[in-house]
């Protein structure tokens, strides 16, 4: 099988790793072999942060280059249409439609852009945005975002619920497993 | 047992594998999280040293003493251990040292974007260079080995892509290893020039046996498919080259990068039609095949600076990169940003609002650079906020004292900053130093350090008391304010500037990240009281944004801190009690 690339972007602080952790136990507990990159350091301070996911056969690069993305999960519009030069013509979008002011927004140097997912249509990409943080709250707390989108992403992958269930439970505090057991399926179910 | 591991995780992995017996870093990113997994094996003693030096010294005297041990830093901390490093590449070891430097290409995280490599030609080191979290472990095992048999220390060569990446690793169990017997050895652990004299020859002879060694070691490796094509690369780079290649060009893929090979190259230079080098940063590899007297490229065709990756080695060497869509609109950048709540952000408010000059150090105030605070005039590296001040105010004397200041983590201020207080205090300049103790490393991710009373497992620790440090220094004027009361803050710096002896402000809260830390409800907008005077946007604070011309605050990011409301003239920012 070709190498299939994942992206997880969003602005730092919103919990891209533990998405990518999940995503990376399950590709694993399916016998892939996988390759994770993060980022760690000043870039999480509320910066722009991306994280790759890479399965196959046999991984040898493990970022996603140009042109290169099956998937960009994104916690933050904007951030979707910063990466969208990555994602393959016949890539998928799921993104977030909640929007977070970038510092040179905030303070009048820049425009944050208006109808992006409509524009991100309009080049031609598959985009699915849909308000993750609202479900977020509805399960419990707003840091659930990360796992209302693994929800939402696991309705475009053949794995079962149960496996993306179980990777969940390996991942997640005990303590927070209802909460994130709910946003799985508030993200699943819409 | 199979395991998804971080670089930096499976490095870990690879000490305990190897019984390793002492572990002493200095966080830096992208090194940190190998120390820190270091520290959950409870059959190593783990440490956060004050910096680099100290962390080298403590790995060298435990080694002396019989124990494997090892030290991490990221690049630059290998500028700060360098004076150890180069005189116990002489000495050599007793059981094996391993020293784990991470380069940061990109500079993700980094002030400089130096080749760590070169540090291992000057100093005669054997470097290994792993390209996966399995070879992170697997390297690091096998640098004890060799670490023991060449008696000489080691030096483990990470990047942030390696560090960063998890990829699938193997796991055995810990080998435990016996306490190596100690003798006095004086001719070969006291460098004074008589002893020293007889091992520098020693250190000669070691490389040329490494030499001899390199040619056909298991760090190295020859995947030969296509001949038209030959890669020889390292590290990263050949799961880039090898992506794009596969079986379609011939690889050497070193994983010893010093020293490097000579007929393992010759031999394999002859097999395939064009030789090229793919390695990140400087071309080591490439002027070493050069002397050799081999036909190469590689710098010719691939940049010294930044990260590569599949679609540059594609676009380099003719293959066809990936390309996407792009929608018409500008992005705005993304910058990092200090976060909603940082005790930092006060601070640097109040030096804005004074005009001070400000030299600053590195931690995560350095984002006080960045606009709309944009309160910093220079960094340079660890500690030389404070020594830079001391020159600057030697320089132009009373114009910049009264309007100059150092800004200083407490973590770096430990790592590097005390020794430039010294010069201020003992060849007195009347310099304001402001110590921002947030009672954490904060940057590479919440690090225990001497100042926050915990170690490295969270279990209480020594204490360093900083008012009673800097006072035993002899700074007489040392005084402590809340960030999060501008007031006290303006009030103090004005102070402090215009005293006529050197003083020291701390700037004291914990980082609003640390999970101890209880905030108060996020503030509310009345948008009645609201006359759009933008005075609350002047602090930069991620969670404060106007909208239709009305303050509006994120309550997903704010933490109450009521830095904001102070700004406002007509108390249109709300707090619950």
């Amino acid at each position: 099988m070709d190498t299939k690339n994942i992206m997880i972007v969003g602005v730092g602080g919103q919990g891209s790793l533990l998405a990518s952790k999940l995503l990376g136990r399950l590709l694993m507990n399916e016998g892939y072999d996988v390759k994770v990159s993060e980022v760690h350091g000043m870039s999480q301070r509320g910066g722009s942060v991306v994280t790759y996911v890479r399965y196959g056969d046999k991984v040898y690069s493990p970022v996603v280059d140009e042109g290169e993305a099956d998937f960009i999960i994104s916690f933050e519009i904007l951030e979707a249409a910063r990466w969208l030069p990555y994602l393959k013509k016949d890539g998928k979008i799921v993104t977030s439609t909640q929007q977070i002011d970038p510092m040179p927004v905030i303070t009048g140097a820049a425009q944050y852009p208006t109808d992006l997912a409509e524009k991100m249509k309009a080049v031609g990409a598959d985009v699915d945005a849909f308000d993750a943080l609202a479900l977020a709250e509805e399960a419990g707390s707003s840091k659930a975002v990360n796992i209302v989108l693994m929800g939402r992403i696991s309705k475009y992958f053949d794995f079962s619920e149960e496996t993306w269930l179980k990777a969940i439970e390996e991942c997640v505090p005990p303590k927070f497993l209802e909460l994130n057991k709910k946003a799985f399926a508030l993200g699943r179910n819409i | 047992m199979k395991k998804l591991m971080l670089g930096n995780e499976a490095a870990a992995r690879g000490l305990y594998e190897a019984g390793c017996g002492v572990v002493s870093s200095y966080p830096g990113t992208p090194s940190t999280e190998v120390t820190e997994f270091a520290a959950k094996y409870n059959e190593m003693y783990s440490e956060w040293a004050p910096n680099e030096k100290v962390a080298m010294e403590v790995a060298f005297g435990a080694s002396f003493a019989g124990k494997r041990s090892f030290c991490g830093m990221k690049h630059v901390g290998l500028n700060v251990a360098a004076d150890p490093l180069f005189t116990i590449a002489y000495t050599g070891v007793n059981a094996g040292m391993v020293i784990g430097v991470a380069d940061d290409p990109g500079m993700h995280s980094s002030q400089n974007e130096q080749d760590s490599r070169h540090y291992a030609i000057a100093a005669k080191l054997p470097m290994v260079e792993p390209s996966d979290s399995g070879e992170c472990l697997n390297f690091t095992k096998a640098a004890f080995d060799l670490s023991e048999k060449f008696d000489t220390p080691v030096i483990l060569r990470l990047c942030t892509r390696v560090s960063h990446s998890q990829s699938i690793v193997e796991l055995s169990d810990r080998v435990e290893k016996e306490l190596a017997p100690y003798e006095k050895k004086a001719s070969k652990y006291i460098m004074m020039p008589g002893n020293a004299k007889l091992r520098h020859p020693i250190v000669e002879q070691r490389t040329l046996d490494l030499i001899a060694y390199s040619e056909d070691c298991t760090f190295n490796r020859v995947e030969m498919g296509g001949t038209e094509l030959g890669i020889i690369t390292s590290g990263t780079s050949y799961q880039y080259a090898k992506e794009v290649f596969g079986d379609s060009a011939s690889f050497l893929k070193l994983g010893l990068v010093n020293p490097l090979p000579v007929q393992l190259i010759k031999d394999f230079a002859s097999k395939v039609d064009k030789l090229v080098v793919i390695e990140e940063l400087d071309g080591i590899i490439e002027t070493h095949c050069k002397a050799l007297g081999l036909e190469v490229e590689g710098k010719s065709l691939f940049s010294p600076i930044g990260e590569y990756s599949q679609n540059i080695v594609a676009k380099t060497l003719g293959k066809e990169p990936g390309v996407g869509a792009a929608i018409a609109d500008p992005i705005p950048p993304r910058p990092p940003v200090m976060c909603a709540g940082c005790p930092h952000r006060g601070l640097f408010y109040t030096l804005k609002k004074n005009k001070a000059i400000v030299m600053g150090d590195i931690g995560c105030y350095t984002l006080g650079a960045v606009q709309p605070l944009a309160a910093m005039d220079a960094t340079i590296c660890m500690g030389a906020s404070i020594s830079g001040l001391h020159g600057l105010n030697t320089a132009r004397g009373e114009d910049t004292e009264g309007r100059a200041v150092a800004v200083i983590g407490d973590s770096t201020f430990m790592h590097s900053g005390v020794t430039g207080l010294i010069d201020i205090a003992y060849n007195g300049t009347n310099s304001t130093v402001i110590i921002l103790d947030n009672s954490i490393t904060g940057m590479t991710g919440h690090q225990q350090n001497p100042t926050t009373g915990y170690n490295i497992k969270g279990d209480p620790a020594g204490k360093i008391d900083l008012e009673a440090l800097c006072k035993s220094i002899g700074i007489n004027r040392v005084r402590v304010v809340d960030p999060y009361n501008l007031k006290e803050c303006d009030t103090a710096i004005k102070e402090e500037l215009k005293a006529k002896e050197p003083s020291v402000i701390i700037s004291r809260r914990p980082c609003a990240l640390l999970k101890y830390v209880k905030h108060k409800a996020p503030l509310t907008v009345n948008a009645e009281k609201c006359r759009s005077c933008k005075s609350c946007m002047r602090i930069g604070c991620p969670a404060i944004s106007m909208v239709d011309g009305i303050a509006k605050i994120d309550n997903t990011l704010c933490v109450g801190c009521g830095v904001c409301q102070q700004l406002c003239a007509f108390d249109a920012l709300e707090g619950k009690e």
